[in-house]
């Protein structure tokens, strides 16, 4: 078993680091880059001086020393000099990669101006006092543009509420799916089932932006006048109770209740059907006595993996729902970063998306053995 | 589902009438001991299956009467309704099926009648059930004991300990090594007759007083269902439990049973005890049934079987009056089939034995059958194939699933195999299920390459050359006919254009409208009305597919055909003609036949030669009048033992086999039979343990591997006599 986690281990993170990478690349393009540094240094930076901006703060390999030259004596035009700047793929992206990760030591880049550029120096510190390697790997996220703090504290508080969003969704959604796919599956074709099958097909047809406003415009506004919840779920960062946070909850656990209802509905009335199902009947077993002992086990076997599976796919609800009803969680500090160009931000979101699925799969195939007496990891 | 049957019960007038007459089932479900009539008294039973367009009898006017420590057979074809009178006693028919009229007495009581909560405490006490697949019904996610342990706590509210005790002491009693080992084991880590015997410990633990069993060993080897035959006739004597043994294998329900009830199509058509049904039997269905059934004696050149005409009709397409005329030999228009049911009528002077024909105190139960043509035997010519060393081995990782990081192991399928086949010859292969025999049929097809060693077509070397790079003309001279005619056939393709599409493979034909012509011959060869080429194979049944296989095979005028066990997915009586029809073709073409069998039966029928093999290794070759007789291979005794006969007047020797078949895996050291051999000990200094047996020659054309001395082989006694007349 230790060594089968070892290897799951290990492939976790060759995948987390193919993930990050991908991301890094995309967050690292050319335009964004260039918008970064208009917002970072001046909006009327002409193209060279963006690529030269670019170089002088690490993110570009310098820009060719003649072209430069040539364009600050003013030999070429800006739009001609424009044209022979590198804004492709860069090969620096990889030393970059690497020094974000922190298998690498920081660049230390001495501009024309006399001033040094260091990626590991904090504003206000010596350069001396820096350390080599600054990188995830040594705990340093980078820092939020947007919220102007350092991204790990950033995201270790909102992660926190979207956490606290998480369980709560988690504690409605799963014993209520699995109770609902239990009892349609039980008897395939009794009306108790068809009523309960319609109910989860209509709460999978219903994505969160649909359901979400519903719940706002029935529950909350004066349109119908039911003023049970509240319609936004500011407060319920510090305060939690059950009239500021119940609808963002019921909102994210109806989607995903209906899928898990579904599968957990045909994976119990495939297992009814199973002979040894029939054995426990022909033995005397009562009806009861068949679900909960001889059916039950059998059939969550497949929903296990779909319930795992969802909580990479809470976070796709999580941004949705975090916006619609103002709850400042892990998803709205997503659209936050993404909104504002906030690169290190986002690649610190991606990374912890990356591990949040990863580690739900290693779960997932755990608890799958655990079930599943035919697989065994030894 | 237990509460569908219920649901649909009372709405039968039956239980109307004797629900406000009287109340004997509002008991509590136990029967005082004192009960001394039938066990179980089925009178005049139907059930129907209700769809949306139709009612669908499947089993009509059924009677039939257990009685205490009493084996009663129940024959008959599939789809003859043989197990649905076992779900109709158990009630439990699911949805669409309805018990609608007659009565299934248990003790006397009325089980169509009783609640659910009676049937509930009845179910598993008083009538337990073994079932056809054992691994399908034991549950994979509870361990061995738990199961078992789980009969007396729901009936006796036994204490955990007590369950266990109980427990352990049936899985000792059904002879399995390690009781306590098994009990904390799931069910896949067993082999497939262990797990059977668990099936059979589970219907035993609450010791009761009928036993239905449903095809309990069709699933398993020849020598594994020898022994569990044994080991359910010991319990039955043991524990004095009766027992409806369901079955399509007359032979088995002959070494098992006391009274046999033979079913056809929904009815019963005759039922006596086995000695009248057997020796005196007074339907044209049961005699039919017995002329295609191959026993010692019957021999394809002077006594060919008989195969029965026609299809089993299907539940609604049943003819008027006697549903077995149209395939009858004496049917009688204008009689048979005026009538609208043919009712049972007992044959004189035996009350018991009873049969459902108009004409049977009129017909000639003795006469030789009619129209048999004796065909002349072939002398086999001058050698086709010829196998010198060859050798097989798979190379397997230890753990694959997770990726491998143990040993690999070597997995040695076929170990040197030698042997030649002559022109027009019959070669039976016959051994167990991982004998090796689907590898050595793979390896001869080109699907695999062999390991090492040689085979010769025609003295050419194909042991190294893939399918895929065997010229057409070789591919269409070794050619296969598979075991499972349903799964071999595209669906998405007429009969006609597949054989054509084997055709082009081939090479045959210089046109399209020359492969239309011939595929239509090919019908013809086969026996199919050509309108058959625009079908789609759904439309067949099992026999016609098989036959579409067979033209398939012989398309390109194949040299070598490989048949892998060809007739044992089909149906007793649709077996004898594709069996004649195989070796008709055979008989003209000149095909050098590879007949793969674990029936014995069937193969001293057919085959010239016999090759048996075990555990990769070939144990035995020589010719059908060799293997047969003594001096046997120790395995081939054992398996000649196993193979049940349905003849009252064989006698066989009863040699039951101890345990499975080694893993292929894992294979013993030394001769590869030496853990269940019962001649070992009379090999000096444990030779079997320590070398494999070199091949010996007993006479011309026969040879044995064995380590057994000449004495030995010459004290041996036949497995099979024919007792005096």
């Amino acid at each position: 078993m230790g060594l089968f986690i070892l290897r799951r281990v290990l492939t976790m993170v060759l995948t987390a680091l193919c993930l990050t990478f991908v991301v890094f690349f995309m967050t690292n393009l050319y335009p964004n880059l260039e918008k970064l540094a208009k917002s970072e240094g001046n909006f009327r930076m002409t193209d060279v001086e963006v690529a030269s901006w670019l170089s002088q703060n690490g993110y570009r390999s310098p820009v060719d020393p003649d072209l430069l030259a040539a364009y600050r004596s003013g030999q070429i035009e800006s739009e001609e000099a424009s044209r022979g700047i590198n804004t492709g793929f860069d090969v620096r992206l990889f030393r970059n990669y690497a020094e974000w990760l922190g298998v690498m030591p920081g660049y230390v880049i001495e501009t024309p101006s006399g001033a040094v550029n260091a990626r590991c120096q904090a504003p206000g510190t010596a350069l001396e006092d820096a350390p080599n390697f600054c990188g995830i790997l040594q705990g340093y996220w980078g820092f939020s543009s947007v919220f102007k703090d350092t991204v790990g504290s950033v995201i270790g508080t909102r992660l926190a509420l979207t956490g606290k969003l998480m369980f709560w969704v988690m504690v409605l959604m799963v014993p209520t799916a699995l109770l609902v796919g239990v009892l349609a599956g039980m008897r395939e074709g009794s009306a108790l089932d068809r009523s309960l099958s319609t109910f989860s097909i209509t709460s999978t047809a219903t994505p969160e932006y649909v359901s979400g406003v519903i719940f706002i415009a029935v529950f909350t506004s004066s349109a119908v006048g039911l003023k049970w919840f509240k319609g936004s779920a500011a407060s319920a960062m510090d305060d939690a109770n059950f009239q500021n946070f119940f609808l963002p909850v019921l909102t994210i656990a109806l989607y995903g209740m209906g899928y898990i209802a579904r599968m957990t509905r045909a994976s119990m009335a495939e297992v009814m059907n199973a002979q040894y199902i029939r054995t426990a009947r022909l033995k005397g077993v009562s009806f009861r006595n068949i679900v909960l002992k001889h059916a039950l086990r059998n059939a969550l076997i497949a929903p296990f993996t779909v319930i795992m599976l969802q909580f990479p796919w809470l976070l796709n609800g999580v941004v949705i729902v975090e916006s619609l009803f103002n709850y400042k969680g892990f998803g709205w500090t997503l659209v936050q970063a993404a909104g504002n160009n906030d690169i290190e931000l986002l690649l610190g979101v991606s990374v912890v998306s990356v591990i949040v699925v990863l580690v739900t799969q290693l779960i997932s195939d755990i608890g799958y053995v655990y079930l599943n007496p035919r697989i065994s990891v030894t | 589902m237990p509460e569908a049957c219920i649901r649909h019960a009372p709405k039968s007038p039956e239980y109307l009438n004797q629900e406000a007459g009287d109340t004997p089932c509002s008991g509590d479900g136990i029967m005082t001991e004192t009960y001394d009539g039938p066990i179980l008294e089925i009178e005049d039973l139907s059930i129907s299956f209700f769809t949306r367009l139709r009612e669908i009898p499947a089993v009509m006017d059924f009677s039939v009467k257990v009685m205490p420590g009493e084996a009663v057979g129940l024959v008959g074809e599939s789809g003859c309704g043989k197990s649905t009178v076992a779900l109709g006693i158990m009630q439990d028919l699911g949805k669409n099926g309805r018990v609608v009229g007659g009565t299934i007495k248990f003790k006397g009581r009325d089980l169509n009648t009783m609640s659910r909560e009676e049937l509930r405490r009845v179910r598993g006490s008083e009538i337990a059930m073994i079932y056809q697949e054992p691994m399908a019904s034991l549950n994979p996610a509870m361990k061995i004991g738990r199961q078992l342990m789980e009969v007396p706590m729901i009936h006796k509210g036994s204490s955990e300990k007590d369950a266990f005790e109980r427990a352990l002491q049936v899985v000792t009693d059904v002879k399995l090594p390690d009781p306590k080992r098994i009990l904390n084991s799931y069910p896949h880590q067993l082999s497939g007759g262990q797990q059977q015997r668990i099936v059979i410990a589970m219907a035993l633990m609450a010791e009761p007083s009928l036993l239905i069993l449903d095809e309990p060993t069709t699933a398993l080897d020849v020598t594994v269902e020898a022994a569990v035959v044994e080991l359910v006739k010991e319990l039955g004597r043991k524990y004095g439990t009766s027992m409806l043994f369901i079955s399509h294998n007359l032979g088995l329900v002959l070494e098992t049973c006391d009274r046999i009830c033979v079913m056809y199509s929904g009815e019963a058509v005759e039922t006596g005890s086995i000695e009248d049904v057997f020796d005196q039997m007074m339907h044209p269905y049961t005699q039919a049934l017995f002329r295609s059934i191959p026993l010692p004696g019957a021999d394809k050149a002077t006594r060919p079987l008989v195969a029965i005409p026609g299809n089993f009709p299907l539940p609604h397409e049943r003819p008027p009056g006697c549903n077995f005329g149209p395939r009858c030999d004496y049917f009688e228009a204008g009689r048979c089939d005026a009538v609208s049911r043919v009712p049972m009528d007992s044959v004189p002077g035996d009350e018991r034995h009873r049969t459902r024909c108009l004409q049977f105190r009129e017909i000639d139960w003795n006469a030789p059958p009619a129209n048999v043509v004796v065909k002349e035997k072939t002398e086999p010519g001058r050698p086709v194939l010829s196998m010198k060393g060859l050798k097989k081995y798979y190379e397997v990782a230890a753990n694959s699933l997770f990726g491998g990081s143990g040993a690999t192991k070597v997995v040695k399928a076929n170990e040197t195999l030698t042997f030649e086949a002559r022109e027009s010859e019959t070669l039976a292969i016959v051994g167990e299920s991982g004998c090796g025999k689907s590898t050595f049929a793979k390896v001869l097809m080109g699907l695999e390459t062999a390991t090492d060693g040689t085979i010769l077509l025609d003295g050419r070397s194909i042991e190294d050359i893939p399918i895929e790079k065997r010229d057409p003309r070789t591919v269409a001279d070794v050619q296969m006919v598979f075991q499972n005619p349903f799964d071999t056939l595209n669906p998405s393709m007429t009969v006609g254009r597949q054989i054509i599409r084997a055709l082009e493979v081939f090479g045959v034909g210089a046109s399209d409208a020359d492969r239309r012509e011939r595929m239509l011959t090919l019908l013809d060869l086969v026996k199919l009305p050509r309108e058959f080429a625009g079908r789609m194979p759904r439309q067949l049944s099992g026999g016609q597919k098989q036959r579409v296989g067979i033209a398939r095979a012989f398309a390109g005028g194949a040299r070598i055909v490989v048949a892998d066990e060809p007739v044992s997915a089909l149906d007793v009586s649709v077996q004898a003609a594709v069996t004649d029809l195989l070796m008709d073709i055979q008989h003209e073409q000149k095909t050098t036949l590879l007949f793969i069998s674990h029936d014995l039966s069937i193969v001293r029928y057919l085959s010239d030669r016999v090759m048996v093999m075990y555990l990769g290794h070939v144990v035995e070759l020589g010719t059908t009048e060799q293997v047969f007789a003594p001096p046997y291979h120790p395995y081939t005794e054992a398996l000649l033992s196993a193979v049940p006969i349905a003849d009252t007047a064989v006698h066989k020797k009863r040699i039951v086999l101890e345990g499975d078949v080694p893993s292929a895996m894992n294979p013993p050291p030394g001769c590869p039979f030496q853990t269940r051999c019962r001649w070992k000990d009379h090999v000096p200094d444990g030779l079997c343990d320590r070398e494999v047996p070199p091949v010996r020659i007993l006479a011309e054309g026969h040879q044995v591997k064995c380590h057994l001395s000449d004495a030995d082989f010459a004290a041996m006694e036949p497995v099979i006599t024919l007792a005096a007349e």
